[in-house]
């Protein structure tokens, strides 16, 4: 099969409609032949993973693009920065990188992206439909759009994200064919008791063993007797797209493709079933966890940008109380979700219990923590997978109420009741 | 194998073979400016890829390895070619991009899963512009 492209792909190709058109296309055009794609399609919206900085090459593109006259042919968001742009004081890194964070988001807004800043776009108010080809960049964005929403994205990454919204144009390819959105991995839950999945944590645990175990294969987690709620299978979603590399998973009952385990599997027969086992949950809790002792000095949530639901269940857990002194308590989430705080009253509620509100941007890749020399406790399990490396810090990775408890206590608190009662 | 992205003219590439024993995050699992493996929870971490010609079965996570690829390219730490046997697309554009911006090349290569087996870490590989590759103990 070769790559058949339209006319108009290829007078975009050819120069019509702008040298930033013309090389975005190109760059998608040997995208769509290395995936052996038969043609591009139309996108209805994109989001920019490409304008979080990481080195001054991710400046020399986007100025390049700009140079060239680039701007976006379809809705276009954008992903985290490295800082929080409205509150840059947060920011404790080195200052100039802090102007080439601020220099780069000014680039993306100049070709008309929307400056939403978050990794959770499907919290705004428009969001992608059932069925709707898009181009999402950014793990736990893609993996949503796909399990929980039903539109199809690839597994995009940065550079090609912004081609995409330039040119309204992507290879047909991976997720956004039939053909590779069926399961083919069985996840039985069915065994295990019920009540263990009365508790949120469970979900970012059962994700992480996944994203470990899934391999490149399409899973469908099969046994869950009532519809899960959309925060638990982004919680699901998100651990999965870090421990591996899941872009796109099925909930039977949950999920729109996944009515039944046969729709999900495409009526063909499964190449596999793992009994997922408490033993295989309580080892992603170890591996999630790097410190065994009680310091702690920083609780961070909001892995991905925290929504209203999980605003809700912390505010359950804080009102009238007050954090310890040392403890630093950070929830970051995006612009629109944090204004409604506001809005709600919620905000001064979490301010005087000592929530720091980060926006923007996300605390487990950006110098925002002011201790980095004990431990944090997280209740994501992206949180907990990528911020021992990226910042040098041991994790604990634990349910929203320990992360509270722990930081009322000053120390580490964890209520073990939910695995011992399952031995 | 298969050559995907710009072979450094008719020159042949060669290096000393880094195998991984894990797929590798490029972000968030490799410091771009001095090309080592920070990735705790990868057997192979403190290894070095500069200069490498790098072997894996897949990448792995996170969406910004594009960037990061790009940008070891940019700052002349990236390995000399990345060999997979799945390909990735993400480790790609950061070697298409490159060529765009800078001329500068650092082919990604897909050979079979069978074939990987025979790339030892501590060899030097040598990779004609065809693709084919020799192997020196």
């Amino acid at each position: 099969m070769t790559l058949d492209l339209s006319s108009d792909d290829l007078e975009m190709l050819d120069g019509r409609d702008g040298a930033a058109v013309e090389m975005s296309m190109r760059i998608i055009v040997r995208l769509g032949e290395t995936v052996k794609a038969n043609r591009l399609i139309d996108i209805s919206s994109a989001h920019i993973d490409s304008c979080l900085y990481h080195g001054l090459s991710t400046i020399d593109f986007a100025d390049r693009l700009v140079q060239l006259g680039a701007q976006v042919k379809v809705p276009t968001t954008l992903n985290v920065s490295s800082m929080d742009l409205l509150h840059p004081d947060l920011y404790r890194g080195d200052p100039e990188e802090a102007l080439r964070g601020r220099q780069l988001a000014d680039l993306y807004e100049s070709m008309g992206c929307k400056p939403t800043w978050t990794c959770a776009p499907y919290l705004l108010e428009e969001r992608p439909n059932f069925g709707d080809q898009i181009v999402w960049a950014e793990s736990n964005a893609i993996v949503f759009a796909n399990s929980v929403l039903g539109a199809r994205t690839d597994r995009y990454g940065d550079l090609i994200d912004i081609c995409a919204a330039i040119t309204g144009r992507t290879p047909d390819a991976g997720l956004h064919l039939d053909a590779n959105r069926y399961a083919s991995l069985v996840y039985e839950v069915g065994h295990l008791s019920p009540s263990l999945f009365d508790h949120d944590e469970i979900f970012p645990l059962l994700g992480a063993f996944i994203g470990s175990t899934t391999g490149t294969q399409v899973p469908v987690v099969d046994g869950l007797n009532h519809k899960q709620s959309e925060y638990r299978l982004r919680a699901l979603g998100a651990a999965a797209a870090s421990t591996g590399s899941v872009g796109m998973f099925h909930v039977v009952g949950s999920t729109p493709e996944a009515q039944t385990l046969d729709a999900a599997l495409g009526d063909n027969a499964p190449q596999g079933l793992i009994k997922v086992s408490v033993e295989d949950l309580q080892m992603m809790r170890s591996k999630l966890t790097s410190s065994t002792g009680t310091a702690l000095a920083t609780i961070a949530l909001g892995t991905p940008h925290y929504s209203i639901d999980e605003f809700a269940i912390l505010r359950s857990h804080i009102l009238g109380k007050h954090k310890h002194p040392e403890i630093d308590f950070y929830v970051s989430a995006g612009r629109d979700i944090l204004l409604e705080l506001e809005l709600r009253g919620w905000a001064d509620e979490l301010r005087s219990f000592g929530v720091s509100l980060v926006g923007d941007t996300c605390t487990y890749f950006t110098p925002i923590l002011s201790n980095t020399d004990k431990p944090a406790m997280t209740d994501s399990g992206k949180w907990a997978y990528y911020a021992p490396s990226n910042l040098g810090i041991d994790v604990i990775f634990a349910s929203t109420a320990d992360c509270v408890a722990s930081a009322i206590a000053g120390r580490v608190v964890l209520d073990e009741s939910i695995w011992t009662n399952e031995q | 194998m298969k050559v995907f992205g710009l072979m450094s003219s008719n020159k042949e590439i060669s290096g000393p073979m880094l195998r991984l024993d894990e797929p590798l995050s490029f972000w968030g699992g490799l410091d771009p400016e001095t090309g080592q493996i920070t990735d705790v929870h990868h057997p192979q971490v403190g290894s070095s890829v500069t200069g490498t010609v790098l072997a894996m079965e897949h990448g792995r996570g996170s969406s910004s390895s594009s960037s990061v690829v790009l940008e070891l390219i940019r700052n002349k730490a990236g390995p000399v070619a990345i060999v997979l046997s799945e390909m990735d697309t993400h480790i790609l554009l950061g070697s298409i991009v490159a060529e765009e911006l800078y001329g500068l090349s650092m082919p990604v290569l897909i050979t079979s899963k069978e074939n990987l087996q025979n790339f030892h870490s501590g060899n030097v590989a040598h990779i004609d512009s065809e693709g084919n590759i020799k192997f020196i103990n």
